[in-house]
This record gives C-alpha cells, sequence and structure tokens, in this order.
C-alpha cells in the first residue's frame, strides 16, 4: 500500500478543516485582540487533535463532514437587514447585539446596575479548550464576545444576547462569559438568527456563584443553510441554580452542547429543550443534537432535564445527555426525560441517555420514549369534530409544553411560542 | 412466598464464605504450545480432524483479526491481554471424540460432584443405565477447558429428530449444517473476541431442532475452565427449524487462580418461522479475590437471528462472576412479529467489573422487544448497562420496552447505564427507564423490625429486586441463581 495515496473520506475532510481554521489564524493572529497566549495553546490543540471525528464516542450521531466540506470565511463588519431586526423580541431588559460575531454598539443597550465589557473574546475561567475541540477552535479564533459581572445581591434583570449573521460562507466564533456574584440574579435570553450559509460557533459560560440564580433562555432560529454549534458551561455553586431552556429550531447541522457542573451543596440545573425539525426549503432534512453533561460533584445537588424533540420530513434529532454523579456527592437527586415525536416516515431520532453514578445514596433515573402521536388521542379529537391538522398541531403543542411550562419568565416565553409558531408557518406536521 | 423463602434457605446454607467452585481437577491435559500463529490454527483444526473449509474458515478469521484493534469502548480497565502467553488448546487426555459415557475419566466425575451438579446428572454422565428413564428433563454437554466430555440423553432425543453435540461431533456429523450456519449470525469479522473466536474455538455445543418438534427436555451446556494458562474459546451454536421449540441452559465456572483467565466465546442462534429458542445463562466463573487478584476476563458474542415470522428468541442471564464480564446478548428481528426477550441479572462486588446489556435490532414489522436489566454493584466494583435497540425504516409498528434498574450497596462501587436508542420509522414505539438507587432505607428497617438480621434482609429485598428476571429462568436455575446472588453479596453489607 502506497504512504502518499491522497487522503479521502470524512477524517481528511475534517483534517483538511481544521487545517483551513489554523492557517486562518496563522494570518491574522497579529490582529486578534485578547489573551494571545490561550489562542496559541488551544491552536497547539487543535493541530494536534483535529475536529471532533466520527470515531468519537460523543460525535456518534453527528457528523461534521458537511461542515468541513464548507469553507468559511472571516466575517468583515456589516450592518443587518431590518427583516432580521424585526425577528428580535421586543421584551424589556437590554439588548446586547452582535453582528456577524462583533458587538454592534448603535443596536446594543447600556445595562444598569451590572457590568458588561466588550471588543475582546470573554474567555472566562470555566471552558475546557482541551476537552473540547470545537471550544479549542473557538478560543483560537474568537473575535469578541460580552463579558457580564453581576455583582453579589444584584438583579440583573434581563440581557437579550442577540447574534444576527448577515454573510455568506462566513464563520464566527463568539465568547462570552456571564459571572454572577453571591445572591445575584440574571436572566440571558440567548438569541441566534440568520440567513444563508454560514458557520456560528459561540461559547457562553456561566460562573453561579453562592445563593445566585442564572436563567439561561435560547433560541436557534438560524438560516436553514447554517451551522451552529454551540458550547455552554455552568459551574454552580452551593444554593446556587443555573435553569436553561434550549429552543432549536434553524440551522441545516446544529449541535448544543450544555456542561453544567454542580460544585457546591445543594446547587440546581434545569436542562431543558426543544427540538422542532423538518426539511428546510431545498429539501435537505435538519440535523440537530442536543447534548448535555452534568457532573455532581457536592451533596445534596439536583438536576432535572427535560428534552422533546419534534420530527418531520427528513429531519434527524439527537440527544445524548449524561448525569455523572462523583462519589463525593450523596443524596443526588438526577432526573432526566427525553421523548421524540416522529411526524413523517423518513424523520430519524438518536437518543443516548447516560448515568454514570459513584455515590450509592442517590435517586437518578431516566427516560426516553420515541413514537408516533398517539392514535387514540387523536381520534378522540377528530370525534368531538377537531380537523386532523388541527388535531395534530393541539397534540404536539401540549407534547412541548412540559419542556416550556418551566420557564418562569412570562415575556420570555411568550417569544419562545411566537418562534415556534413561526416555524409552524414553515412546516406541516 | 417460595422465592422468599429459597432465599432464606440460601442465606442460611452458604455459611461457607468465597468462591466455592474454585477447585482445580488433576486431570492429565494435552496442552498445545503457547502461543498463537497459523501453526497453532492448523495443529487444532488437525486435532479435530477438521474439513478443509473449516480451516480455511479459521485462517481467514485470524487474518482478520490480526487487522483489528482490541476494543477500548466498554467501562473496565485491565493489564493489556497479551495472547502470545496462553495456550489455545488444551484437552483432558483421553480418546477424542468419546461416544460412551464409560469413559468419563472419574475424576471428572468427582469435579462434578463438587460443583453439585445434579445427582441423576452425574449418574448421567456416570453412564448409569436407567438414569436416563427415571427423570427425563435435563439432557447435558461438558465442555472441559475447550473439549466436550460428555454429552447425555443423546438417544432419547435422537429419537424425536434433535441433535444434540458437541460441535467437534457436528463438523464430523453434519457438515452441512455447521458449514450452512456457521459465521451466518457472527461473522468472522464481527469483532475482535468473535474474530479470535472463530479462529481458534475448539468445541462447544451444537443443537438442532428439525421442523415442528418441541425439544423434549432441557438441554443444558456446562462450561468449566480447568487447566492453567489456557484460554477458553467455544462456539454454540444452536438452530431450530419452522415451529419447533427450545430451552437451553448453560453454566459456566472456574478454577480460582491468581493470574487472569481468557474466556471469548460465541454464540449463534437461528429461528426461523415460529421457532421459539429461549437460552438461560448462569455465568459464575471465578471473580477473582477480595484484592481483585485473578479472576476470569469472560468476552463473549452471542447473538440471536429470528429470520422467520413469528419467530422469538429470549434471553435470560445471570452474571455472578468472572473479573471482568463483556457481553451483549442480542437479536437481530429480521422475520415479520419476531419477538427479542433480554432478562439480566449482574452482580458485580469486590474488584468485579460488568460491562453487559443487549442489543435488539428491528427489521422486519411489528417486531416487538423486551429488555429488563438489573445491576447489583457492590464493594469496589463497576456495573455498567449497555444496550442498543435500533428500529429500521421498515419496521413498521415495531415496539420496545426497556427497564434497566441498578442498585448501589456500598459508597465506593460504581452503576452506569448506557442505552442507544435509534428509531427510524415513525409508526415504531420504543420505552426506556432507568433508575439507580441504594437498598431503600424503609424496605431494609421493615426487614429488620421483623427480626431478619442485616444479611438476610439484604438478601430477600435484592431477590425482590430481581424477581422480574429470575421469574424467567427455568425451575432449576431460578432456585441456583437466587442461592448465588446471596453467596456472591455475602460480606458486602454493613
Amino acid at each position: 500500500m502506497s504512504t502518499t495515496a491522497p487522503p479521502s473520506g470524512p477524517v481528511a475532510a475534517l483534517n483538511a478543516a481544521a487545517a483551513a481554521f489554523i492557517a486562518r489564524y496563522n494570518d491574522s493572529k497579529a490582529r486578534l485582540p485578547g489573551d494571545t497566549h490561550a489562542r496559541a495553546e488551544a491552536a497547539a490543540l487543535l493541530a494536534e487533535h483535529g475536529l471532533p471525528g466520527p470515531r468519537e464516542e460523543a460525535w456518534r450521531y453527528t457528523s461534521l463532514r458537511p461542515f468541513a466540506e464548507t469553507p468559511f470565511a472571516p466575517s468583515v463588519p456589516a450592518e443587518p437587514p431590518a427583516s432580521l431586526l424585526a425577528r428580535i423580541p421586543a421584551i424589556e431588559g437590554t439588548r446586547l447585539v452582535f453582528v456577524d460575531g462583533r458587538f454592534h454598539s448603535e443596536l446594543s443597550g447600556v445595562p444598569r446596575g451590572i457590568r458588561v465589557t466588550t471588543g475582546e473574546p470573554a474567555l472566562g475561567r470555566i471552558a475546557r479548550p482541551a476537552t473540547e475541540k470545537l471550544v479549542a477552535l473557538n478560543t483560537m479564533l474568537a473575535e469578541d464576545g460580552a463579558a457580564i459581572h453581576v455583582p453579589a445581591g444584584i438583579d440583573g434583570g434581563t440581557i437579550i444576547l442577540v447574534s444576527i449573521a448577515t454573510g455568506h460562507s462566513i464563520g464566527f466564533h463568539p465568547r462570552h462569559a456571564v459571572v454572577l456574584a453571591a445572591g445575584a440574579k440574571l436572566t440571558v435570553l440567548d438569541l441566534a438568527l440568520g440567513d444563508g450559509e454560514y458557520l456560528h460557533n459561540p461559547v457562553i459560560s456561566f460562573e453561579i456563584a453562592e445563593g445566585a440564580t442564572a436563567s439561561h433562555l435560547r433560541i436557534q432560529d438560524e438560516g436553514e443553510g447554517a451551522f451552529h454549534l454551540s458550547t455552554a458551561y455552568a459551574e454552580v455553586a452551593a444554593d446556587a441554580t443555573y435553569d436553561s431552556f434550549a429552543l432549536t429550531l434553524g440551522a441545516r447541522l446544529a449541535r448544543m452542547e450544555v456542561h453544567a457542573r454542580l460544585a457546591g451543596e445543594r446547587a440546581a440545573a434545569h436542562l431543558n429543550a426543544a427540538q422542532l425539525l423538518g426539511n428546510t426549503r431545498s429539501g435537505d432534512g435538519q440535523h440537530a443534537d442536543f447534548t448535555t453533561v452534568v457532573a455532581h460533584d457536592a451533596p445534596n445537588t439536583a438536576s432535572r432535564q427535560t428534552v422533546k424533540n419534534v420530527l418531520t420530513g427528513r429531519s434527524r434529532g439527537v440527544f445524548q445527555g449524561k448525569i455523572e454523579v462523583a462519589r463525593i456527592a450523596q443524596k443526588t437527586d438526577g432526573y432526566q426525560m427525553n421523548q421524540a415525536l416522529l411526524l413523517s416516515a423518513e424523520a430519524e431520532m438518536n437518543s443516548k441517555p447516560q448515568l454514570e453514578i459513584y455515590a450509592d445514596d442517590v435517586k437518578c433515573s431516566h427516560g426516553a420514549t420515541v413514537g408516533a402521536l398517539d392514535g387514540d388521542q387523536l381520534f378522540y379529537l377528530r370525534s368531538r369534530g377537531v380537523p386532523e391538522a388541527e388535531a395534530r398541531a393541539i397534540l404536539v403543542r401540549a407534547f412541548l409544553s412540559e419542556a416550556l411550562d418551566p420557564i418562569g419568565h412570562d415575556q420570555a416565553r411568550g417569544a419562545m411560542e411566537a418562534a415556534i409558531a413561526g416555524w409552524w408557518d414553515r412546516h406541516t406536521i | 412466598m417460595p422465592v422468599v423463602a429459597e432465599t432464606l434457605d440460601a442465606v442460611q446454607a452458604a455459611t461457607e464464605s468465597g468462591y466455592k467452585w474454585g477447585f482445580s481437577t488433576d486431570i492429565e491435559m494435552e496442552m498445545a504450545p503457547k502461543g498463537l500463529n497459523t501453526d497453532i490454527i492448523r495443529l487444532i483444526s488437525a486435532r479435530k480432524n477438521e474439513p478443509e473449509w473449516l480451516l480455511e474458515w479459521r485462517l481467514k478469521a485470524y487474518a482478520v483479526w490480526l487487522k483489528m484493534e482490541e476494543p477500548d469502548w466498554a467501562m473496565v480497565n485491565h493489564p493489556p491481554i497479551d495472547y502470545q502467553d496462553l495456550h489455545y488448546y488444551a484437552a483432558p487426555k483421553k480418546k477424542p471424540g468419546p461416544r460412551s459415557l464409560d469413559e468419563v475419566d472419574p475424576e471428572l466425575l468427582r469435579t462434578y460432584e463438587k460443583l453439585g451438579i445434579p445427582l441423576r446428572e452425574r449418574a448421567i454422565l456416570a453412564g448409569v443405565e436407567g438414569a436416563e428413564d427415571e427423570r427425563p428433563q435435563v439432557a447435558m454437554d461438558a465442555v472441559f477447558d475447550s473439549v466436550s466430555v460428555a454429552t447425555t440423553f443423546k438417544a432419547t432425543l435422537a429419537k424425536s429428530g434433535v441433535i444434540f453435540c458437541p460441535i467437534s461431533e457436528a463438523v464430523q456429523e453434519h457438515p452441512e449444517l455447521v458449514r450452512k450456519y456457521l459465521g451466518s449470525v457472527v461473522p468472522v469479522g464481527d469483532n475482535y473476541f468473535a474474530a479470535l473466536n472463530s479462529a481458534v474455538f475448539t468445541d462447544g455445543s451444537f443443537v438442532y431442532i428439525p421442523k415442528g418438534v418441541r425439544c423434549p427436555m432441557e438441554l443444558s451446556t456446562y462450561f468449566r475452565i480447568n487447566a492453567r494458562n489456557t484460554g477458553q474459546f467455544e462456539r454454540t451454536l444452536i438452530i431450530a427449524e419452522e415451529a419447533s421449540h427450545v430451552s437451553y441452559l448453560e453454566g459456566c465456572t472456574a478454577p480460582q487462580r491468581d493470574e487472569n483467565q481468557l474466556h471469548a466465546a460465541v454464540v449463534e442462534l437461528v429461528a426461523f418461522d415460529d421457532a421459539v429458542i429461549k437460552y438461560s445463562t448462569v455465568q459464575n466463573w471465578y471473580p477473582g479475590d477480595a484484592e481483585g487478584k485473578g479472576g476470569v476476563y469472560n468476552f463473549v458474542t452471542k447473538r440471536g437471528a429470528c429470520r422467520g415470522a413469528r419467530s422469538k428468541i429470549s434471553w435470560t442471564q445471570v452474571e455472578t462472576g468472572s473479573a471482568i464480564t463483556w457481553k451483549y446478548p442480542s437479536c437481530i428481528l429480521q422475520g415479520d412479529d419476531s419477538v427479542g426477550e433480554f432478562y439480566s441479572v449482574a452482580v458485580t462486588t469486590n474488584h468485579q467489573q460488568a460491562d453487559t446489556g443487549t442489543k435488539m435490532i428491528h427489521i422486519g414489522k411489528r417486531t416487538t422487544s423486551t429488555i429488563v436489566s438489573k445491576g447489583i454493584s457492590a464493594g469496589k466494583s463497576n456495573n455498567t448497562y449497555r444496550g442498543l435497540v435500533r428500529i429500521a425504516p421498515r419496521a413498521d409498528g415495531a415496539r420496545n420496552f426497556t427497564q434497566c434498574d441498578s442498585l448501589l450497596i456500598g459508597d465506593q462501587c460504581g452503576a452506569h447505564t448506557v442505552p442507544y436508542i435509534e428509531s427510524r420509522n415513525p409508526t415504531a414505539r420504543l420505552e426506556h427507564e432507568a433508575t439507580t438507587s441504594k437498598i431503600d432505607d424503609d424496605q431494609l428497617f421493615y426487614c429488620r423490625q421483623r427480626g431478619l438480621n442485616q444479611e438476610d434482609a439484604v438478601g430477600m429485598i435484592v431477590n425482590g429486586f430481581c424477581k422480574d428476571v429470575l421469574k424467567e429462568l427455568p425451575m432449576e436455575f431460578a432456585v441456583e441463581a437466587q442461592k448465588l446472588l446471596a453467596v456472591s453479596l455475602e460480606g458486602s453489607v454493613g
């Protein structure tokens, strides 16, 4: 066998893509703001380990090959079209708007009582480029981001963190860090919008000190040609809470990864999500992956996850959820429910709930179901005169409500409902 | 409730702690030199007087194995295995292919005695005339190291057309059947350990149930590793023709030794239209001592193909032994309306590691599968359930139900659950539930308050926890399994 044969297959494509990203870093590193040391380290990691490949267990169900085969150019400053701006929900709070990954001060407000810094990537303390390869990619190429700090005991209200993508074939890697001091409160409505084909690879971290509460509500409604690959980290101290909900509607290939670590006693995390997927206008099926790792690292901690998938067309939904319970984390209470509705003959769901438990005095459980709408329920509604399409819509909304109901923020909940309604208009179930 | 009464008996009876199957038998062995190469494979094939096609098949498997890498995805840790430091062939020294039970070495029979094989079977193994007629219930094939030494009830079975014999004998007498089905469910290159087994397997059981026949008795194979530094690679092949029915039991033990012993078996089941195969295992290989020294590495590939419509394959396993268990009895549900079942109890104590579960591959329409897995971890052990349920696009109306429960006893052990759920058909319905908890304090208190000591109470609660699986076992095995659970967990409570 010749050793000089040209490489082919997904691994070669991923290696080529990693090389292209590294080349871009080498070209632009002189002008990139922020911590040059962290960048260089991330570049070395990426050069050594490459992008996540098909043989990695954590990437078993999601192939980055289509992403690897698409070239992405660095973004240039741009103005967002009114059509995209109009999709930002009008809810109370301070807007921080990023256009193609760059902070846009004219579209943004200035929050009171909390400190926000932009202009360079906010690396934070808890992200792990050494374990998450896409975080290494982000660290290497990040140009901007918001560092948000809420002082002790302050209720920081609501931040509307918006990403708008305007450019075609561009790639951007925003890096945000949120720090809540003891007893602080903050809601972040994390919104991703755009048109066209682009790569959005954001990393956001939440450091939540004793008794603080962070609410992280996300709507991913990217353009249908987009690649959305995001990673969120949360480190939750004693008596603190990370409360999150993620709605996935857009993008051709999406993966949201959440790593939550319950580091202090009585810390809690809620990682709820809903994915509504179908075909794009060009007839391709969307692929979306929601992957979570919850590490219970202290006694008396609790985690709750409810993840719902509604799949039509040729779409593929993925859920991977891991609950890790360390030896010290006695009295852990972990619960996870993952459900999928397959509404078309060609939709596909892959799920992998996972428990890894090293403490004995725990209560951990997970459940998963996959199936179509219940025929009896449909019949019940139809027999009472509800038309088929409406009956299906009622049942799907009821199915979703279990994940949406815990959202305590009424306006954000309204924004979620509106985004779902928008999805509804674009797809038939 | 007999289950509970039985448990109490078992707990009381099990006064001796430790591994009571840990003796070795001094029987003259014929050994191949250590190491693995094509010469050894040729030697095994020649010893077995095998036809050319089988040798070719083995060599092909070996070539594939050489190119493969040992899998590392299971949650088990062990020092690297030196595959060249093993004997791949060890046989009790005597005439090959015993036809008459009188040829059985008396030392071997004493081994069975120590193992507590039911008396009548010992009598049968010893060739006592008339024993067969007395209580014709279980036919047994005994595999000692790598060689089948005795098969009972062959005559009775032959009357109904059932073939039950060592696979080495089947190769000689029914080559067309072996050639047709060997490797048809687990291909030579299926995985690392299956490829190794295909290259070097020495014996195992062969079962053929003709069309429309309900096997008149339970079939049973007893496996034992005896010789030092040997790997045991047995191969089992069961074929159930249309509308036939068979229940097959398998029991395993090994002597107590300091070094680790390798066991890599392959079991293939084929069920045609309306056929039913019930396969039950009580695996009690030597688990190693309290410090984790020694014990069997059990890397087993078990797979059944429900080829025919309405066929059914049911796996039941009670896994208490082995230092490492790596085992995923699976069902490929090809035939429409075929049924797959997996009932499992896995107990780990001390330093044992078990990574076990099942795969249910739904291909045919309206196929159904049920998975019930109960994992119990104690001591410093790790116990993982790993399972896959896959629904293919054309498996309309497929149905799966999975229940995985883990019980933790002590704060130094681990319990893990890794299910994979893949559906590509909207009319399929899949449900999966898993729980992990410790023994409920209230239950324990209730039992203690009524005068049971801690150990008896735990035994009773554990048996209750496993009841859904134990009730699937054939009667005799159920009793043995309960005792085994109690003995395995002895000393791990409190």
